[in-house]
């Protein structure tokens, strides 16, 4: 029918006419929505509520459907038709979708920076329009170090620098010195980050573990349990692969245990089951013995990622390797595994990102990490009421993180396909 | 091959003897393991509450203040000489008995109720009372309800998971035929921020905890304690089963402050009543007697824990009078007073 | 020199003997397995001993003596025993996990759909969905609905009000409870058209290979799932009554809803976390299962003359299904296993109920614990059989 109204049909015809139009009406509809959520100003206020509510979305829906001229030979119309405009249908989703934005965005905004409060250091000074930053500026320390003592706060910051440093030279310099940079860190460094942050030795006050806390636990946790379910994961998946049988059916059996319960017991079983299990003048810190149960449960996932790689090489490797004479740990040493870590690297850094991910869960057994510490800070009497700043910071936090790490790890799963 | 045999053989020798050796090792000497720990540590290691104001709490500096804080320092005092050697642990109620069956700490000193199984069945010992409570019901003054006969079917109610709490409530509300919502939390910031924002028409827990969390509520004014008490609550500390003498070093700890206190002994006065006539109070300081040696303490311990920490009437006036939680004794009055606090004399 | 000889001579010590080489590394695994377990079980014993606990099952039998806020289809207070407390855990975690199923899959069919839009914006939203709600943690997400949104909900007096029958407020969604007479003629007329129903497809379908008449499938069961149980209204004696949530006061400004079901906030949260965290994962499995149709797929069946409805409904979906259930199972297990967050918030799921109160009210760590991991194992692997059993199923038979 619409097809027999001609005048309400847009054509070649009268293209600029029909254009006009279409903008005019797709401006007014705009027009409303902003002027109702920005300004409050209901210019369509003497008409019945519900009709009220829907003539944007009326004058814009006409608008686009005069605007959508096939092949009018404006390549911005035909372009913009495309995306947006290709039938009523679409039209009426990106309406929605623009409308959503309209009514939505401008006060968020309003909440997150134009009405906020940035500067000062009292509660008083925070208005209680928009969010109160000044929250998240006074406990900045407490979230990023937990309750260490402030005065040893460098101890951390050197690890971490001394940890970011090796890792960038690490990409300047060329593979033989590459080599020693790895052995460093994975061996080394590991004793330099733990004197230097829990102390004791040298001269340097000793931090009991239960005083980490903030997100540079949440590192600590991430990259301890990164470096140590590595070579146990790389264990388990040769070991699933095994031709003896009593080490292939203990290292599925040891798999499957570890990826069919969720974290949360593991966590519980490290801090209240394990204890029993050692005996009693043996007292293992509980961070250790989370750092334990968290590497073993990420071991297991790491090790179906390396067999996945394992699984992709080409069995013309084995082959030639056994050809060649070399025994099994040769093999892998030398040919197989260099290989098969390359192909899995983005699996790599996959658990990487759900293991950070998942170092929140700590905070059940009392490890004050990141959102722990944030969960102390709201419930201070003289700070009651800031949770929502709190988790929104702890949420830019970690997207920002878990962004950045999952872009490079698409960007590596792209530069390695292409290398095979 | 056959000598093969023969290493593996030895080799299985030597790491079953090694095995026994530790085993046996291990049972033979546990006795005071924890007293010769804690000496070598050179601290006493004390598990407390998350922050719970009067018992146990820290201030921005970290310095933790409370009732249930001075029995370690107690402790500490008499074992090392200074009521300042104690490491903190804030534990919530769910890990607090695991964490002293684990060894992580010796002393657990939480505002925990004494009970039947909790004595008997999980493997920890209750040293002594240094509270006397009850269970009480928090609300809203606004609700107008003053008893909790007013309380109808259809409640919700707050209170931490794991605690006797939960348990007295069911008991009361059942009781009463009163159909209920308990929302356990672990945490108590948890709790009280649960009640405090509407989610619960009413919390739970010791009369003390309710008068000390009710200064972290938004409004404190609003809310009132209701009158009755349901159940009784004796807080004290918790040591591991199994090592008698640290059980007795807490265990007179403990009973020296309040037996102190009834003798007239306080921190200021206590090197004065070396010379006193009686001889209960020469005991008590240290003066006569060998009970430092019966505790495998020397006999200075008692006067230390005077001197560094006070007897009980100051610990609880420090604590919890002076800050305005509980103005008065109440139960907690030496016996002499009519109070319930009646400790067997350290003699 | 001298490490390169004792180990070539090591290498042919083993190669001499193929049996021990086959034998020694499976006998050491299995001792250092046995020596690991049993001083671990040793120490166990020791400990427990030195402490007077038991170790046994016993306890299971015993009275809880605590309530639970939220036990469905489980008749349970605090007489019940702690097996009953096990069970109401068991059951509310998988009421959690299947409401976070059903609201995942969904949403997260539709967001990996709209994710290939051509629709510019529409694809776009459909991105930074992903993108915002895939990394940031769980847990933090489900703080944020728990405690900074669903604690700013009204009081039951103010609650927000759906036409009179159902309320949100702070304390839960209170929806009405329907009242059955005669319930189960109901359900087996339901279960009857459905047999039925699933026969005459089955004999549409020979009929259709047969003699290619095709028949209103669709509207056919249509009519026979509504009619029949319908019928049971009319004559079967079935009738329907709904209980209304009711305000109630309690006193002066306390007031709450009697009547009808109410579903806590803390499932709301916890289901609401979980749908949005597992619907991004599962919209990338869509994406990916629907782009690795080729396009020749497409072509070709468009060659044949099939409308891009018919395409998608017979060629496109059935093969971009074998690529996305196998993941897509998965997440549902991760779905299962994240609903153990509830132990953060206050939903009484089976590691708050059993791993939490009961292992506080009775110290029996060893055992609650193991039972719980046992629990979860158990739903694990069970989906995994069904998962491989239907990989075998729909692979694709090389002629």
């Amino acid at each position: 029918m619409m097809k027999k109204l001609t005048f309400l049909n847009p054509s070649r015809e009268n293209l600029n006419l029909f254009i006009l139009a279409g903008i005019v009406l797709f401006g007014l509809g705009i027009l409303d929505t902003v002027l109702n959520s920005l300004f409050e100003i209901n210019i369509t206020s003497f008409l019945p509520r519900w009709l009220n509510y829907f003539t944007p979305l009326l004058f814009s829906f006409i608008g686009l459907h005069y605007i959508r001229i096939e092949f009018s030979g404006i390549t911005k119309l035909d372009q913009l038709n495309k995306n947006i405009n290709s039938n009523w249908f679409n039209a009426i989703l990106s309406l929605l979708v623009i409308f959503i934005l309209i009514k939505t965005i401008p006060g968020l905004l309003n909440w997150l920076f134009f009405d906020a409060n940035f500067i000062g250091t009292t509660k008083e000074e925070c208005t209680g329009d928009g969010a109160c930053w000044l929250f998240i500026r006074f406990w900045i320390t407490r979230f990023m170090y937990g309750l260490y003592p402030d005065a040893e706060i460098w101890r951390i910051n050197a690890a971490f620098l001394m940890l970011i440093g090796t890792v960038i030279t690490a990409f300047f310099v060329g593979p033989k010195i590459k080599k020693y940079i790895i052995i460093f860190l994975l061996f080394i460094f590991p004793f330099i980050a733990i004197n230097l942050i829990s102390g004791g030795n040298f001269g340097l006050v000793w931090v009991e573990t239960g005083a980490w806390g903030g997100l540079s636990l949440t590192f600590i946790v991430s990259i301890f349990a990164m470096l140590f379910c590595f070579p146990v994961g790389m264990f388990l998946a040769l070991g699933r692969r095994s031709s003896y049988p009593v080490v292939k059916y203990a290292s599925i059996g040891f798999i499957e245990f570890w990826r069919g319960v969720p974290l949360i017991t593991v966590l519980f079983m490290a801090s209240v089951m394990f204890p029993m299990f050692l005996p009693d003048e043996v007292f293992m810190d509980k961070l250790v013995r989370v750092i334990i149960a968290i590497t073993l449960f990420e071991a297991a996932y790491m090790a179906e990622v390396i067999r996945g790689g394992l699984q992709a090489l080409p069995k013309g490797q084995y082959d030639a390797s056994k050809s060649l004479g070399m025994g099994y740990w040769t093999m892998h040493l030398l040919i197989i595994l260099p290989q098969a870590l390359k192909i899995t690297i983005p699996g790599l850094a996959n658990t990487f990102i759900a293991l950070f991910k998942d170092t929140p869960l700590i905070l059940v057994v009392g490890l004050l990490e990141l959102i722990g510490m944030i969960d102390m800070a709201k419930a201070n009497p003289y700070w009651l009421g800031f949770a929502i700043e709190g988790y929104v910071f702890a949420g830019a936090v970690y997207w920002i993180f878990c962004f950045s790490m999952s872009r490079y790890s698409q960007n590596l799963e792209r530069k390695y396909k292409t290398d095979r | 091959m056959k000598k093969m045999f023969k290493h593996l053989f030895s080799f299985f020798a030597i790491f079953a003897v090694v095995m026994l050796a530790l085993g046996t090792e291990s049972m033979a000497a546990k006795k005071s393991k924890t007293l010769k720990n804690t000496i070598k540590k050179g601290f006493v290691r004390c598990g407390v509450s998350q922050g719970l104001p009067g018992f146990s709490n820290a201030d921005a500096s970290g310095n933790w203040t409370g009732v249930d804080v001075d029995v370690c320092r107690a402790v500490a005092a008499a074992v090392l000489g200074d009521a300042g050697k104690v490491k903190f642990t804030p534990l919530s109620a769910k890990e607090r008995f695991t964490a002293l069956t684990a060894g992580e700490i010796d002393i657990l000193s939480r505002n925990t109720t004494w009970t039947l199984s909790r004595d008997a069945d999980i493997g920890l010992t209750f040293v002594g009372v240094n509270f006397y409570d009850g269970q009480g019901f928090m609300v809203r003054k606004a609700s107008g309800i003053t008893s909790t006969s007013q309380f109808k079917s259809g409640l919700s109610a707050c209170v931490n998971i794991g605690t006797t709490t939960e348990l007295n409530m069911r008991d009361f509300f059942t009781a009463n035929g009163i159909t209920y919502e308990p929302v356990v939390f672990e945490k108590a910031d948890e709790v009280v921020a649960a009640y405090d924002s509407g989610r619960c028409d009413t919390y739970t827990t010791d009369k003390s905890g309710l008068a000390a969390q009710r200064t972290k509520l938004s409004n404190p004014d609003d809310h009132i304690v209701l009158p009755e008490t349901i159940s009784k609550e004796p807080l004290g500390p918790v040591v591991r089963q199994g090592d008698a003498v640290w059980e007795d070093i807490v265990r007179w700890s403990l009973n020296v402050m309040i037996e102190a206190e009834e003798y007239g002994i306080n921190s200021s006065n206590a090197d004065s009543m070396k010379t006193s006539k009686n001889p209960q109070i020469k005991r008590l300081v240290g003066a006569e007697g060998e009970l430092g040696a019966a505790l495998g303490l020397d006999n200075d311990w008692s006067l230390r824990i005077i001197k560094q920490v006070g007897n009980y009437g100051e610990s609880y006036k420090r604590n919890i009078a002076d800050t305005g939680i509980l103005p008065t004794r109440g139960p907690n009055e030496l016996w002499t007073k009519g109070g319930l606090l009646y400790v067997p004399p350290a003699r | 020199m001298n490490l390169k000889s004792t180990t070539s001579s090591i290498s042919d010590f083993f190669y001499a003997r193929p049996k021990l080489k086959y034998y020694l590394p499976q006998a050491l695994t299995i001792f250092f397995i046995v020596f690991i377990f049993g001083y671990f079980s040793y120490n166990a014993q020791v400990n427990m001993d030195n402490r007077g606990i038991d170790f046994g099952l016993r306890f299971l039998g015993e009275e809880s003596s605590f309530d639970i806020q939220f036990t469905p289809f489980v008749e349970y207070d605090g007489t019940k025993s702690y097996a009953t407390a096990y069970l109401v855990g068991l059951i509310n975690t998988i009421i959690v996990a299947l409401i976070g199923i059903f609201f995942a899959t969904i949403l997260g069919v539709v967001i990996g759909i709209s994710r290939l839009s051509p629709n510019y914006l529409i694809a776009k939203m459909s991105e930074i969905y992903i993108e915002i709600f895939r990394n940031v943690p769980l847990l933090l997400q489900l703080f944020f609905w728990y405690f900074a949104v669903l604690r700013t909900l009204p009081l039951p007096k103010d609650a927000v009000n759906f036409y009179d029958i159902s309320f949100l407020s702070i304390k839960g969604l209170y929806v009405p409870r329907f009242i059955w007479t005669n319930g189960q003629l109901f359900l087996t007329s339901i279960i009857a058209s459905i047999i039925v129903i699933f026969f005459l497809l089955k004999f549409f379908k020979k009929e259709q290979e047969q003699t290619g008449k095709q028949y209103p499938k669709f509207l056919i069961s249509l009519t026979i799932i509504t009619v029949l149980p319908f019928l049971t209204f009319l004559i079967g004696g079935v009738s329907l009554d709904f209980e209304y949530p009711e305000l109630k006061q309690l006193s002066k400004t306390i007031y709450n809803f009697k009547g009808g079901i109410s579903i806590i906030p803390e499932l709301m949260a916890l289901a609401l976390a979980l749908s949005l965290y597992t619907a991004t994962f599962i919209a990338e499995n869509v994406r990916a299962g629907i782009e690795g149709i080729s396009r020749g797929q497409k072509e070709a069946a468009a060659s044949i003359g099939l409308t891009p409805g018919q395409t998608l409904k017979l060629v496109v979906m059935p093969q971009a299904l074998r690529i996305i259930i196998p993941p897509t199972t998965n997440q549902y297990l991760n779905l299962t296993k994240n609903s153990s967050l509830a132990a953060a918030i206050a939903y009484p799921d089976l590691v708050l109920v059993f791993a939490g109160t009961a292992l506080m009210q009775t110290g029996r760590a060893i055992e609650i614990i193991s039972i719980t991991m046992l629990s979860y194992l158990s739903l694990s692997i069970t989906i995994s059989i069904f998962m491989n059993w239907y990989n075998k199923k729909i692979a694709i038979k090389e002629k």
